[in-house]
């Protein structure tokens, strides 16, 4: 079987973030890496094809910094890279980046497609969905397990109140929530086979999309007015005014 | 200016809270506001939609919208689009709405805004970033309509006292081929209050080191009442609660009296979840944590003899 997975290339993601002059998000500010929160979706692809053969192909649009986490995903066992790579793509919304995402895809035969359910920088959370209609194909979003069935896929869907299974046909969209399963690590042997793995790399023109204006500005960035620290208590007197205030909230 | 549309969540046991709250603002915008409502419930849910401002209700109780989440629903949706040409949809930032929004952007063609905070009129969204530090407004351009997400309990709901038309809507449902079919459900939720309605919360993190210590927390919450524990997503990842006690980005938006967390660190994606609680008290070992710097109260301890002896006050203090 054949495994699209989409993996972003975020800013780091255990540093700060932050704005450059023109309200962006610097996206090529050094040490960025591949979104922890796709790993989870590549791990189950890496043991889907691994149990019944196939490859994984992962797409990746960013900055040419975002070469090494397509790397890292070969790495981890993906079998060929493809990078959307286009100066005009920077400041890309999430409509652009899913035309993108749909026409990469859509070059090569798939019989599943897997994201993330929410992206650790942007968390619209929308464009597997976008690309899901744009494709014409069925989805299932926030999975916490994925697995063959018969011609199709069983999936299990957090929702608020617990989990639903559902079925789907082949192809099929799935995001992926973290908790799904637990990313190998690359070992030195993925590193090293990483390097002759095939990587594409695409123009957004090469894909066909001319139309890449955004159709969000930002109007505006104010600092949100900070909280005054509260009160720090420790040992013995802690329990005592945690139940104070709980009795002047009227709780108790 | 065309109209307004609040995309209403339903169940059979009513509107979700959110269409309330989204109503509240559409109607605070102005113009003429509609709530299209699909799935059971729907049509029983027109008094209450057109009560917090919804003139016209287009609504639809077929199953077909909770066996097939996201793609009938949008395709329906974008049919009444065409037909209506709303300016501005709302959408409640649920994993439900946002795959209904984001198929239908696809339909559309127009801006797509997720993680509203507010919106403060029909071509302009507010959004908070890096956990809340940051306040961005953002300019939505392009063809309508223009859909936006927003954040549950942005807003608190008012009645406005008006009543509403229904207009029956027939599904567009597509074929077998592009459709997931929900075969089972499960429920997992704790007894007693809900954690979104409860007026303590008390939230359990990675600190807790297990699934048992939640026990714990479950006493002290027997002991206070009204109360519902919750988790960190470090606490549901590793498996210790389930999903559904998840507060945060990816979670839960709680706004109790009281917000007690023990052994949460008070990342960014927690802190967007709890941040409305009236009062915020902390329990952690390390006086560093970030969430020590928003709490209202912050202990510094260690929570494991911390929970047991409060909840042992508690009991004192509610029978004195
Ligand atoms: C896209 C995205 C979405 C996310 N969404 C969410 C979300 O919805 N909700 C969410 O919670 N997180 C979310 N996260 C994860 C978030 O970034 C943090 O990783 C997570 O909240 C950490 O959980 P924690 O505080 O329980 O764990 P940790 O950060 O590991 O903190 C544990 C704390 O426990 C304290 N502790 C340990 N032992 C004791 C003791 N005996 N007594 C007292 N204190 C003790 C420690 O000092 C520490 O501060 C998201 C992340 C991403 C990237
Ligand atoms: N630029 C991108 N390149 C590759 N995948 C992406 C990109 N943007 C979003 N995705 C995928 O879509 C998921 C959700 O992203 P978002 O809608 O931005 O929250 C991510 O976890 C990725 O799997």
């Amino acid at each position: 079987m054949n495994i699209t997975v989409l993996a972003k290339f975020v800013p780091n993601p255990t540093g700060t973030p932050q704005l450059g002059a023109d309200n962006l998000l610097m996206r090529d500010a050094g040490d960025g890496a591949l979104d922890p929160g796709d790993e989870y979706g590549l791990e189950l692809a890496l043991q889907l094809v691994e149990s019944q053969g196939g490859e994984v192909t992962v797409v990746t649009m960013g900055p040419d910094a975002a070469l090494a986490g397509v790397r890292r995903a070969l790495a981890m066992g993906a079998h060929k890279g493809v990078l959307i790579t286009d100066p005009s793509l920077r400041g890309a919304d999430a409509l652009v980046t899913a035309r993108v995402l749909a026409a990469a895809i859509a070059r090569h035969p798939y019989d599943l497609v897997i994201a993330g359910a929410e992206s650790t920088d942007g968390y619209t959370g929308t464009v597997p969905v976008t690309i899901a209609e744009l494709l014409d194909i069925a989805s299932v979003t926030a999975a916490r397990k994925l697995e063959l069935d018969g011609d199709g896929y069983r999936v299990e869907r957090q929702t608020a109140s617990g989990y639903d299974v559902l079925r789907s046909p082949s192809p099929t969209l799935v995001t992926v929530t973290a908790g799904a399963t637990e990313p190998r690590y690359p070992s030195l042997k993925g590193i090293m086979a990483a390097k002759a793995k095939p990587v594409e790399s695409l123009s957004a023109a090469d894909l066909g999309v001319v139309d890449l204006t955004s159709m969000q500005s930002v109007a505006s960035v104010l600092d949100a007015p900070a909280k005054a620290g509260g009160e720090i208590v420790t040992g013995d007197e802690a329990v005592g005014r945690i139940a104070d205030l709980l009795q002047e909230a009227k709780v108790i | 200016m065309g109209s307004i549309w609040v995309y209403a969540g339903v169940t059979a046991e009513g509107p979700d809270p959110s269409a309330l709250e989204l109503l509240t603002k559409a109607r605070s915008i102005g113009g003429d506001v509609a709530a299209v409502a699909l799935g059971p419930g729907a049509t029983a849910a027109a008094d209450q939609l057109g009560a917090h401002g919804a003139a016209t209700v287009y609504a639809s109780d077929d199953t077909v919208f909770v066996d097939q989440p996201g793609r009938p629903a949008a395709h329906t949706l974008h049919a009444l689009v065409q037909q209506h040409t709303p300016s501005l949809i709302l959408f409640a930032g649920t994993y439900d709405a946002r795959d209904v929004a984001g198929r239908l952007q696809a339909m559309t063609g127009s801006t797509l805004m997720a993680n509203a905070t507010d919106v403060l009129d029909a071509t302009h969204g507010r959004t908070e970033i890096f956990g809340g530090t940051k306040i961005v407004d953002v300019e939505l351009s392009g063809p309508e309509p223009r859909l936006v997400l927003v954040r549950p309990h942005s807003f608190a709901p008012e009645p406005a006292g008006g009543s509403s038309t229904v207009v029956p809507v027939v599904p567009v449902v597509g074929d077998g081929a592009t459709t997931a079919t929900v075969v089972e459900r499960h429920s997992e939720v704790a007894s007693g209050p809900k954690l979104e309605e409860a007026s303590v919360v008390i939230a359990g993190g990675r600190g807790l080191g297990g699934p048992e210590p939640f026990a714990m927390l479950d006493e002290l919450a027997a002991a206070l009442g009204n109360a519902a524990v919750g988790a960190s997503r470090a606490a549901v990842d590793a498996g210790w609660v389930p999903y559904s006690y998840q507060i945060g980005q990816t979670g839960k938006t709680v706004k109790p009296e009281v917000y007690i967390s023990a052994g949460v660190s008070g990342a960014l994606q927690h802190v967007v979840g709890m941040k409305g609680a009236k009062r915020i008290v902390a329990i952690n070992k390390d006086a560093d944590a970030p969430i020590l710097k928003i709490a209202d109260l912050g202990v510094v301890g260690d929570l494991f003899q911390i929970v047991p002896a409060l909840t042992e006050e508690v009991r004192k203090r509610a029978n004195s």
